[in-house]
């Protein structure tokens, strides 16, 4: 069902584009340069957190910390190796995905630890940094419940990822 | 804020290091890190370049306005008085269509927008920042449809269908929303 539905959405999207005479060559040759300068914004945060997490891998604290934590997640569902991944994710996006893509590469894609990751990713945000942008921004100084509120949807979130696969891949 | 989570990692990394023994793999690691970094960015570029001509495209066609249409329903239920103001519910509508097609670039500008035209009405009505709080939990719980960077790094380590994850990642996104959303309403009621 899922190996439709990408195919299917773009093919939809171009021929909507195409009835409602979009160039569409230009359209897409400007959102893809767009593309592009999101890769350049997102990279040095990428390098420098990748570079931190490697370390971080290597010298077995994560292991450990997951070797630590596993007895409490597993009943919940949660892997231990996506445990750190659950801890990194409220502070930093970037290095989320580091330690995400780490996990999918080392226990394999469609294994339940790799899914797990997989799923935490695509279903949570970078909290604090999402808060500091829109507190910054407004220039509230006090953002009373926002943090708490979020991190348990975060935790929600988590929990969920867990289960989900469970439930929904076997 | 950043400095210091990775102020943490580093030092953290080289304690344990020392004490496993294991300083080696630590100095191989920053050279290592700082490669899958390039072929992480290479494993994810190409797709989101991909989805942002795509976005381009459904903006210029209209499509993007479309959808956000069918969210007024939504934003109504969630956002109640402050839906009838016509600048807010765009701002609204916009930066959650966005966060649906999983483009946080293009989300994070709108949200903007519908935070300080929320944070206005709040104001002007004399009432507390409830909106723009709970537009802030709506965001930082992230509702996406398409989560194609995860499935991009899922491809590029050759799963076999990189987009299988798509009704756990649902499931669990909605789930987180609707518990980020309870527990503002909840803490608004505590916090008096």
């Amino acid at each position: 069902m899922t190996d439709y539905l990408v195919p299917a959405l773009m093919t939809g999207i171009l021929l909507y584009g195409l009835a409602r005479g979009v160039d569409l060559y230009d359209a897409m040759v400007c959102g893809i340069r767009g593309g592009l300068s999101t890769c350049a914004q997102i990279f040095p945060a990428i390098l420098v957190m990748l570079t931190a997490v490697t370390m971080l891998r290597a010298s077995g604290a994560v292991d450990l910390l997951a070797h630590f934590l596993a007895p409490l997640s597993e009943p919940l569902g949660i892997p231990g190796p996506c445990l750190p991944l659950a801890l990194l994710r409220p502070f930093s996006g970037s290095g989320a995905l580091s330690v995400g893509s780490a996990v999918i590469a080392e226990a394999g894609p469609d294994s339940t630890a790799g899914r797990v990751a997989a799923v935490m990713l695509g279903s949570s945000e970078t909290s604090f940094y999402t808060i500091a942008v829109y507190s910054a921004f407004l220039g509230l100084k006090n953002t009373r419940y926002a943090l708490p509120a979020a991190l348990c949807a975060d935790l929600a979130a988590f929990l969920m990822s867990g289960l989900a696969v469970r439930l929904l891949m076997g | 804020m950043m400095s210091r989570v990775l102020v943490f990692l580093l030092a953290a990394a080289l304690v344990f290091g020392a004490v496993t023994g294991r300083m080696g793999q630590v100095s191989q690691a920053t050279i290592s890190g700082a490669r899958e970094a390039v072929r992480l960015l290479l494993s994810i570029g190409g797709s989101l370049c991909l989805w942002s001509g795509l976005m381009e495209v459904m903006d210029r066609s209209g499509l993007s306005r479309t959808v956000a249409r069918l969210l007024r329903p939504l934003i109504r239920f969630l956002f109640r008085e402050d839906a009838n103001d016509a600048e807010a519910r765009a701002a609204l509508s916009q930066n959650m269509s966005a966060n649906l097609l999983g483009l946080g670039s293009a989300a994070t500008p709108a949200g903007l927008r519908a935070a300080a035209r929320l944070h206005t009405l709040a104001r002007q009505q004399g009432r507390g920042d409830d909106s723009v709080f709970l537009l802030i939990v709506l965001n930082t719980a992230s509702l996406q449809l398409l989560p194609t960077t995860v499935a991009a790094v899922r491809a590029s380590y050759g799963a076999r269908a990189p987009y299988d994850i798509l009704p756990a990642v649902w499931l669990a996104s909605a789930v987180s929303v609707a518990v980020g959303v309870l527990a503002a309403r909840l803490m608004k009621r505590w916090c008096r």
